[in-house]
């Protein structure tokens, strides 16, 4: 079963008054399987964020249709998009300081009346996120005062506040040490254990490979392979998407990738 | 809660200081024998107090909401357009049409709204930056546009009766300040307040990026547009009791992030308990210092953009980028 379906999905830019309209997507289908961590992996500019800027709703996309837990994905409402789904961005500008506190209780928003400030039960919610994530001991902490890899960990544990049934993730071992990329590895996969679906984008081919069951290799805005890790991540499928050589070896069960 | 005590026992004290019978405090036992020691507590000193009130704390939660919304520590009714506005259309009132109380306030409401509503459109147009940079550079724009309205006809104005009251407009102050003036703005002010209170959690999420703030199931733009509205509309009324007062909106917030935190939860209702107080206090010392009136907008300025500096000076304030 998928969770999210996208078919025939293009889509461009507004075009700039002096540059033709560049095409980021042609016609791209793809499957998130139900309950599984998928990796998208691809060259810069393969259009992964936009893609997962589409599947978020944040963009329409020109042509093509989004299926979300089988219904179209324009069909829901704001406030339930965001109990279904949740975004841990790349980066992002906290213009205030706010406490980790206060930050990650914002996951609750659509969870709260438009006029409902968050209760004893939504705190509660926000701070065993904090725990989960490792955070716990400075959750009163200022958020401009985190380092770059404990912010996307705070991010994270903001997306968990919404309790969502599939989290979009984008880039989100980029700042993170061996140590926390074993973490997030290891709450990715406890949330699909409680019923979650992941969809994340990804640089590195060895992060991919340990957290994904189910892998995207994605170019000039196509899929061009998708399935199992085993199946997808082999030397000729990498060499082919980043058009350089890749050599994918088995070491320990686990593989590693040497370019 | 201090605050609230300490903006209750701010305006008792105001109420009983100024320059009758004497310079300096009013014996409250007054109040039983002398006649006229009633009608200037109850007739001038309460509704202007009472004004002061509502018009520092307008500025502070309009102030304290603005920058939110942008994002921006740096935002203030002025910026985007209200302000200049307000000032022209306030001018005009007073040399095109009768300088009568209530044109010169409607004027400045409306127009003071339509700052807002042009540099909104400005902004869409503009094909420079990412939203909120355009939003500024637009009420830029359009307050350079009014600023340049209101010099003209400054310059047409009859220079003995109709210069000085567009010059104590643009001052702002609270001396012309009567129970009823007061009564027509207030509800509006107050509607709009209200608002912006029982949304104020919601200021967080209109403060993130755009895009992070719909994946947490809002609708940015059109919440931000709600917020935004109410802010102006609440500042326009104001605007047209007192004028042009500067500084509350962009002070008040940053002392009232100091002290309670970013929380909207928090931080919206110290900024309009604590316009409140700086309003009522710079009032007094407007009214009392000198026999005559130091105008309102000059001691907030003044006492706001030195105490902004010294603020700015002494904490280390954490602000991103």
């Amino acid at each position: 079963m998928s969770i999210l379906s996208l078919r025939d999905i293009s889509f461009s830019y507004r075009a700039d008054r002096n540059a033709a309209a560049r095409e980021v997507l042609r016609g791209l289908s793809l499957d998130v399987p139900e309950r599984e961590v998928t990796a998208l992996l691809g060259p810069n500019g393969a259009g992964k964020t936009t893609l997962l800027n589409i599947c978020l709703g944040w963009l329409r996309p020109a042509a093509g249709r989004v299926e979300f837990g089988g219904r179209s994905l324009g069909s829901y409402s704001r406030r339930d998009m965001g109990r279904r789904m949740s975004l841990v961005p790349q980066s992002e500008h906290i213009p205030f300081e706010y406490s980790l506190l206060e930050f990650v209780l914002l996951g609750r928003a659509p969870y709260l009346a438009p006029l409902e400030s968050p209760g004893e039960a939504d705190i509660a919610v926000a701070a065993e996120m904090i725990a989960r994530v490792g955070l716990g001991d400075r959750a009163g902490a200022s958020v401009l005062a985190t380092s770059a890899g404990e912010k996307q960990l705070v991010m994270l544990a903001r997306s968990l506040t919404q309790q969502p049934e599939l989290l979009l993730l984008d880039e989100p071992s980029a700042h993170l040490d061996l140590r926390n990329k074993r973490r997030l590895i290891g709450l990715l996969q406890a949330e699909v254990e409680r019923g979650c679906s992941v969809l994340l984008t990804a640089h590195e081919p060895e992060f991919a490979a340990a957290v994904a069951s189910h892998v995207v290799l994605m170019r000039d805005g196509r899929v061009i392979t998708a399935g199992p890790v085993d199946q997808v991540m082999t030397t000729e499928n990498l060499s082919a998407t980043y058009e350089i050589p890749v050599v994918a070896h088995r070491a320990d069960g686990r593989l590693a990738f040497l370019w | 809660m201090l605050l609230l005590i300490g903006l209750v026992v701010t305006a008792l004290l105001a109420v009983f200081v100024g320059r009758y019978p004497r310079p300096g405090f009013l014996n409250p036992r007054l109040l039983v024998s002398d006649q006229l020691a009633v009608r200037v507590v109850t007739g001038l000193r309460l509704p202007r107090v009472i004004a002061a009130m509502l018009v520092g704390a307008t500025l502070g939660a309009a102030g304290c909401v603005l920058q939110m919304l942008f994002a921006n520590p740096l935002v203030e009714p002025g910026l985007i357009g209200v302000s200049q506005g307000s000032a022209f259309g306030a001018a005009l009132a007073i040399v095109v049409l009768a300088p009568r109380l209530w044109v010169i306030q409607i004027f400045a409401a409306l127009f003071g709204f339509g700052g807002l509503a042009l540099s909104y459109f400005v902004a869409r147009r503009l094909r420079f930056g990412g939203r909120i940079l355009r939003l500024i550079l637009a009420g830029i724009a359009v307050s350079a546009v009014f600023s340049a309205g209101v010099g003209l006809i400054k310059f047409a104005a009859d220079p003995l009766s109709e210069l000085p009251a567009i010059t104590f407009w643009l001052l702002g102050g609270l001396s012309a300040v009567e129970w009823g003036q007061l009564l027509q703005s207030a509800p509006v002010a107050v509607a709009a307040l209200l608002f912006v209170f029982a949304r104020r959690w919601r200021l967080n999420l209109l403060s993130l990026d755009d895009r992070v703030s719909f994946s947490l199931g809002t609708a940015p733009e059109r919440e931000r547009l709600g917020m935004l509205v109410a802010a102006t509309v609440a500042t326009a009324s104001v605007i047209s009791i007192a004028g042009i007062v500067g500084w509350v909106g962009l002070l008040i917030p940053h002392i009232a992030r100091r002290l309670v935190g970013s929380d909207g939860r928090a931080v919206v209702p110290a900024s309009l308990l604590l316009g409140g107080i700086f309003t009522v206090v710079s009032d007094t010392v407007a009214r009392t210092i000198i026999i005559g009136e130091i105008p309102l907008g000059v001691v907030t300025s003044l006492v706001g953009a030195v105490g902004f500096i010294g603020l700015l000076a002494t904490y280390g304030v954490h602000v991103e980028k």
